[in-house]
């Protein structure tokens, strides 16, 4: 198939307009957990839906995206508050905390997954592909649902920027001017979990956390300013998620979720290199630079100093 | 005697993973412990795709070159400005869907397939005998993991006392002489190697949870490193075992259960333990404020 039938065959369109969305999404909420250094949080907030997800599937028995979403979001909620539980009221570390409620969950997860395969729930097919995703499969009315929700998650963040703004960057003083962070903190949460639900379909629980981090790095070194950031984010989660969506249809046989995960990991390398001050190759010429204009007024001023002044020979 | 060499695979995987486990938890590094075990997957397909064999050998080279690029990588993006565990995420996802990829791209070349890397298949491992001097009953899976489980022991007994000040105090080890950086790359390649090793049974995503769970688990029971590391390889024994007989009641993974026991046995430790469990905590504070009280009274 040639690349212009692909771009018109309406099935492409539908899964392409999935991807770019969920990009968006991820972009936007995954600047506010780089800021609020909780990146890792995303990965395992992705890993925890998969046990809310079989369950969804074990109650309905349908594949609704609104059950996984419910599930997922139930499961969401609970690793979040156990990681802050554990955090809070015994020695574990965060990272630790983090850690074990990831794969405790995700065992639990697959758990369920095999016991599902096992059994003799009808129509179970290919519920083991949320854990790569499975782009493929999704309708347009998966797309419709995304796009309710990609816009609520848009909406609301607009609505609150102001007050997210000032949590991520300084929870102190926004406790202090008497917002409620506790809330706001717990709303961001809701709303990672909302982005991994859109997110699973298409990327799978296992590269989630890709979605979430990789484009909200790679926009942080172009950019010193939020509003800039997170609509650089989202383009670029939007452009991977198109890219990666094309990229398999045109192989054969390849998983979209990991194409998608690759081409943000490309954007983030050219921005890594790239980027206007912060890159590698910016910060290399100001070290050259400053490296020959040193040497040269080292120069300058040894040869003026050692230079016999005239009239005093 | 099926249900004996799985258990038996199972604690030595579990005892191998806790045993460098317990050192990634103190050093606060669990994190990277699950980049590792995500980032070998490449490592091991490439690996097979270059030398076109299944052999023990090629698949630890490729998984420490692996281990090891992750672990530079990660440092060098975090020293370069972005945070630590941003960086953590960007390199272990990339590396995983490059591994990905490889795999679906050469399903046929290297025989691995996706739920292989998700939950392992411990189940398979007592069929594939191998005959190492003489003896021939021993499954392959059971010389590679004991063999893994014993470098393990052996390298942490010798340079115990080196990793126990670098897990405790990095700045006072380097003061002493003691080569800081090289013992951290020589406990990441343990990681790496325990990893690989371990995916056959319990695949490449569940192997953090038996790395890191039983360890922080010793940790909230114990004081003593030593200690530590022995209740941990105790309480992966406990999984391998437990797990074993759930898998069997619930017709589902292995893997998957031992996983689920390690996280139950944790949740009963961080309520019921001892020394640092929430409900004796509590109680302890409650004591505490009526000696308090009747202190006042007495007063």
């Amino acid at each position: 198939m040639n690349f212009l039938q692909l771009i018109q065959d309406p099935n492409t369109q539908w899964i392409l307009a999935g991807t770019l969305l969920l990009g968006i999404c991820s972009g936007v909420i995954g600047c506010f957990a780089y800021l609020r250094k909780q990146s890792l949080m995303g990965d395992a907030l992705a890993h925890a839906a998969l046990p809310g997800i079989c369950v969804a599937f074990m109650l309905t028995g349908t594949k609704s995206i609104i059950g996984f979403l419910i599930g997922a979001l139930v499961a969401g909620v609970v690793a979040t508050f156990a990681i802050g539980y554990i955090t809070r009221e015994s020695r574990i570390k965060q990272d630790a905390a983090l850690g074990i409620i990831l794969s405790v969950f995700f065992g639990i997860g697959i758990v369920l997954l095999t016991k599902i395969q096992h059994s003799s729930y009808g129509n179970q097919s290919g519920l083991d592909k949320f854990l790569f995703g499975h782009a493929a499969a999704m309708v347009s009315d998966d797309v419709k649902i995304m796009a309710l929700i990609c816009a609520f998650l848009i909406f609301i963040t607009w609505l609150l920027f102001k007050e997210f703004k000032i949590v991520s960057f300084d929870p102190n003083f926004a406790k202090g001017l008497g917002f409620p962070i506790k809330l706001l903190d717990q709303l961001i949460m809701l709303l990672l979990v909302v982005a991994v639900v859109v997110g699973i379909q298409a990327v799978g629980v296992v590269l989630m956390a890709a979605m979430l981090i990789t484009p909200a790095v790679s926009a942080r070194y172009w950019t010193n300013k939020l509003h800039y950031m997170i609509i650089l984010a989202s383009a670029i989660g939007g452009i991977s998620g198109i890219g990666g969506t094309l990229l398999s249809s045109l192989g054969n046989n390849l998983p979209t979720g990991p194409l998608i995960v690759l081409s943000a990991t490309v954007i983030f390398v050219f921005s890594l290199l790239f980027a206007p001050n912060k890159g590698v190759i910016a910060k290399m010429r100001v070290r050259y630079y400053m490296k020959k204009t040193t040497k040269h007024s080292i120069e300058n001023s040894i040869m003026t100093a050692t230079k016999p002044k005239e009239g005093q020979s | 005697m099926s249900s004996f060499w799985i258990i038996l695979i199972g604690s030595l995987v579990a005892c191998s993973c806790s045993i460098v486990g317990c050192f990634l938890v103190l050093r606060k590094m669990s994190m990277v412990g699950d980049a590792i075990s995500h980032a070998v997957l490449p490592g091991i397909v490439i690996a097979f795709l270059l030398s076109g064999s299944k052999e023990p050998i090629f698949m630890i080279a490729g998984a420490i070159i692996f281990g090891l690029l992750t672990v530079y990588l990660i440092s060098m993006f975090s020293n370069s400005g972005v945070q630590a565990d941003a960086a953590i995420g960007v390199v272990f996802t990339a590396l995983f869907a490059i591994g990905v990829v490889l795999v679906s791209l050469y399903t046929r070349q290297v025989h691995i397939d996706l739920d292989h890397v998700l939950y392992g298949e411990i189940a398979y491992a007592q069929w594939d005998l191998i005959s190492v001097a003489g003896i021939d009953f021993i499954p392959r899976s059971v010389w590679l993991v004991g063999a893994v489980f014993l470098v393990n022991i052996l390298l942490i007994t010798t340079f115990y006392k080196q990793f126990k000040l670098c897990a405790f105090d990095p700045i006072m080890a380097a003061a002493l002489g003691i080569p800081v950086v090289f013992f951290h790359y020589l406990l990441m390649t343990l990681v790496s190697v325990t990893t690989v090793i371990s995916f056959d049974s319990v695949g490449a995503i569940l192997v953090v949870g038996m790395l890191i769970v039983p360890a922080a688990t010793a940790y909230l029971l114990t004081e003593q490193l030593s200690k530590m590391i022995v209740i941990s390889c105790l309480i992966g024994i406990c999984c391998s075992a437990g797990g074993y007989y759930l898998a069997f009641l619930l017709d589902a993974s292995i893997a998957g259960c031992m996983v689920t026991i390690a996280g139950l046995l944790f949740t009963i430790t961080l309520f019921f333990s001892p020394s640092h469990g929430v409900i004796s905590k509590m109680i302890r504070r409650k004591q505490l404020s009526r000696k308090m009280a009747s202190n006042d009274a007495t007063l």
